[in-house]
């Protein structure tokens, strides 16, 4: 594989200059930019990692190293040159700005409309030290945040960084880490395995719901979240979890590329509801900046009945590769993706789900929603496939395409692979445009044209939003009508 | 309250209306009769503000000020509601959502404060019972699956809770059954008082004996082609709008 060698080759010239190396420099609080062996001996050695997951992380690496980018989505952008990323503490943001005047008055727009409050405001746009005024304005005080804490404590809940998690709960991670979406999975995935420093981990023990939405922390969370995020969540048998993931606020990172890994496992009996709202900087209307979203998600349902849920509000970045899927294994398990994927201007959306069927009686359900506004290319691509086991499986698709002006595009790309002959798989698709009669309609029961096209794709999206938690379907609503401002006259 | 003067409008690049003057004052109802494609929708259209519907010469003043200046919201804000004559199907907004995001956006624009979801129910449950309109309909999506007649209740309900200074009807009583008529007649009559106006669109008589009106007009090929007091209807269903351009 030519391509292989040359990276492998390029690869080796990069770590040559650093042949002096920053490595015996471990008080340094940045790695040098670009990607090798030494960088990810540095991460390890920086997060004080047992040698088994640092050996893992270079298995990844190695293995990162044959592979190639995938292609085959249908997105377009330039080669990313991933010798030119710091993959770790990159240097402080040039200037931060003292005080929210110094801030992007776009993005304090957004903020208003959102309705999120001034000194959550001043965290989310990185002004200089608000980060711990902001930690007390949202949780009133260090000691809620405490009181939260131990109440999941109580229930024997853990919910920590991945990292604590690593140091405290090993035996965990290392049974289930990468038992999910193994570093050989893909190419971002693969990469993530060797690199990631941030991300969460979360334990239900058998038989505890947990008391309650694992949201509120994200709000802040998020205003740090990572390049290369790693996200562990187990329910043992009987456990119930809700977990939010992600942040309404628009969010401006120096960091272009995103390549998160999230691993759910789900055992007999047990439920796990995932939702995400992501609103990455998408770029400017040129289609200039912008992040890119490259994750990969899955759930594994390995026992009876479980079920896992995957609900998501995808509104920001330049480009997203997202197929978050379910893996069901045990009989009787449900798998559901719920989806609303908005792309304006120039964004490129390239995301759904795949329904693995390997045992009995399993079902799943997948709901997208796409909507496309200005030049925006939004693809709608999902797998189903029935296992040679999957008696009696069953999958519903509906997938419902919405347009807005008539120079974005909107795709839908279903494969279906069944291998079992009491399966059933239904799909549907429509497409739709938001017609001049709607919007006219609205204006003339006195809303702005802006408020109109809210309320009409709004209506689009209702069965996905009912799905999201009830205090955050109300924040995905406006962020909605946010998303695709300037879409319409 | 509205002073059209020699209103004409294309729609894509074809003349529709051909010099409409029409004059409304406070307290007034005015019914407009004609044949299909004279361009009474498209007078609808026009004074609503729809995209499309370009004036290309005239004038129309509302409250003294120069109407075609305003957005179609700014219109309904400032009082002009218009009853569809082909209401428009909103999938996966709930009728009631549809209404009192309206009503909000209206006190918004008037300085008002918004009202909450237990306020607007209350407020809501009154206008359903005068117009016997069954609840549920508040839950369903907007024109969606509504039967024709339906869909007009639909408009009346909206309208009376909007209570707009001027009401433009456009067929609101095609469709309607015999009893739904005089209900959704009683609702305009309602909101009759010397403040507010009417234009009211229709093709039958039968909806004037209910809503009667104070001057008749018949529009046909985009232009008023005769005016009279509500005897005017009579003449007309008597004896059809052939006899008025053969005289
Ligand atoms: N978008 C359009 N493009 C071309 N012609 C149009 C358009 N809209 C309306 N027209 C034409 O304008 C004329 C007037 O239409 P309009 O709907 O105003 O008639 P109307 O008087 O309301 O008729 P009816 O009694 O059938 O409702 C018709 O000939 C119609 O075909
Ligand atoms: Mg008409």
């Amino acid at each position: 594989m030519a391509i292989a060698r040359e990276t492998v080759e390029q690869v080796n010239s990069v770590s040559d200059k650093y042949k002096y190396g920053f490595f015996s420099d471990i008080e340094s609080d940045t790695a040098p930019i670009g990607l090798s062996e030494d960088i990810v001996r540095f991460i390890s050695a920086k997060k004080e990692e047992p040698s088994w997951l640092l050996e893992w992380r270079l298995k990844a690496y190695r293995h990162w190293l044959t592979m190639i980018e995938p292609e085959w989505a249908n997105v377009h952008y330039p080669k990313i040159d991933f010798q030119d990323i710091y993959y770790y503490s990159a240097p402080k943001q040039k200037d931060k700005p003292k005080s929210l005047d110094e801030v992007d008055p776009e993005l304090l727009e957004v903020y208003k409309k959102l309705g999120i409050p001034l000194k959550e405001q001043e965290v989310l746009a990185g002004v200089e030290g608000a980060h711990n005024v902001a930690v007390d304005a949202v949780f009133d005080s260090v000691s809620v945040a405490t009181t939260f804490r131990e109440r999941l404590e109580k229930e024997g809940v853990i919910f920590c960084p991945i990292s604590e998690a690593v140091r405290d709960h090993p035996e965990l991670v290392q049974k289930f880490m990468g038992s999910v979406v193994p570093y050989t999975d893909n190419y971002y995935a693969a990469l993530n395995s060797a690199v990631f420093t941030d991300g969460s981990f979360c334990y239900i023990p058998k038989g505890v719901r947990c008391p309650m939405e694992l949201s509120t922390y994200f709000r802040i969370n998020a205003a740090q979240t990572g390049q290369f995020e790693r996200t562990l969540i187990i329910a043992e048998e009987e456990s119930y979890v809700s977990y939010l993931e992600g942040c309404t606020a628009p969010m401006r990172d120096e960091n272009q590329l995103h390549a998160a890994v999230v691993e759910l496992i789900i055992m007999k009996d047990a439920e796990i509801k995932y939702s995400t709202v992501q609103n990455w900087y998408p770029g400017d209307e040129n289609g200039v900046g912008g992040i890119y979203n490259f994750v990969t998600k899955r759930a594994a349902c390995r026992g009876d009945n479980a079920k896992v849920s995957w609900t998501q509000v995808e509104t920001g970045s330049a480009i997203t590769w997202k197929y978050p899927s379910c893996i069901l294994q045990g009989d009787n398990s449900v798998g559901e993706f719920y989806s609303i994927a908005i792309a304006n201007n120039m964004q490129q959306a390239d995301t759904g789900t795949k329904m693995i069927h390997l045992g009995k009686n399993t079902s799943s359900t997948i709901i997208s929603k796409g909507i496309s506004a200005g030049k925006a290319q939004n693809t709608y691509r999902g797998l189903v496939r029935m296992g040679r086991k999957a008696a009696n499986a069953r999958n519903h698709t509906v997938c419902d395409s919405l347009l807005i002006g008539d120079k974005c595009g909107a795709h839908t790309v279903p494969y279906i692979e069944n291998q079992s002959r009491t399966a059933t798989v239904e799909h549907e698709a429509t497409t739709s445009k938001v017609s001049e009669e709607q919007l006219f309609y609205c204006q003339q029961r006195g809303l702005s044209e802006e408020e109109s096209m809210a309320l009409i794709v709004n209506g689009f999206c209702k069965e996905v939003l009912q799905k999201l938690p009830m205090e955050f379907a109300v924040e995905a609503q406006k962020l909605v009508g946010i998303s695709l401002e300037g879409s319409v006259g | 309250m509205l002073e059209i003067k020699d209103l004409h409008a294309t729609v894509g690049d074809k003349e529709i209306l051909k010099g409409i003057n029409l004059t409304i004052k406070a307290g007034e109802i005015h019914a407009v009769m004609g044949p299909n494609g004279a361009g009474k929708s498209t007078l609808s259209y026009v004074l609503a503000g729809r995209e499309g519907y370009e004036v290309t010469s005239g004038d129309v003043l509302y409250k003294g000020e120069n109407l075609l200046d305003l957005s179609p919201d700014e219109r309904a804000c400032r009082g002009i509601f218009l009853a569809f004559q082909y209401p428009v199907e909103i999938p996966g907004v709930a009728s009631a959502t549809f209404l009192k995001t309206a009503y909000n956006a209206q006190r918004k624009f008037r300085g008002e404060s918004e009202v909450d979801a237990m306020e607007f129910l209350k407020l809501v449950r009154e206008k359903t019972k005068e117009l016997d309109i069954k609840d549920d309909m508040l839950k369903r999506a907007v024109n969606v699956g509504f039967s024709g007649g339906e869909k007009k209740r639909n408009e009346v309900l909206q309208m009376s809770l909007l209570e707009p200074d001027l009401m433009l009807l456009d067929e609101t009583d095609s469709g309607l059954d015999i009893d739904a008529l005089k209900i959704a007649a009683d609702g305009v009559n309602r909101l009759r008082s010397p403040e507010r106006a009417g234009l009211i669109i229709t093709h039958y008589q039968r909806l004037l004996d209910y809503i009667v009106p104070d001057f008749v007009h018949v529009l046909a090929d985009g232009k008023i082609v005769k005016s009279g007091d509500k005897s005017l209807a009579l003449e007309l269903e008597e004896k059809g709008y052939a006899a008025l351009s053969a005289a």
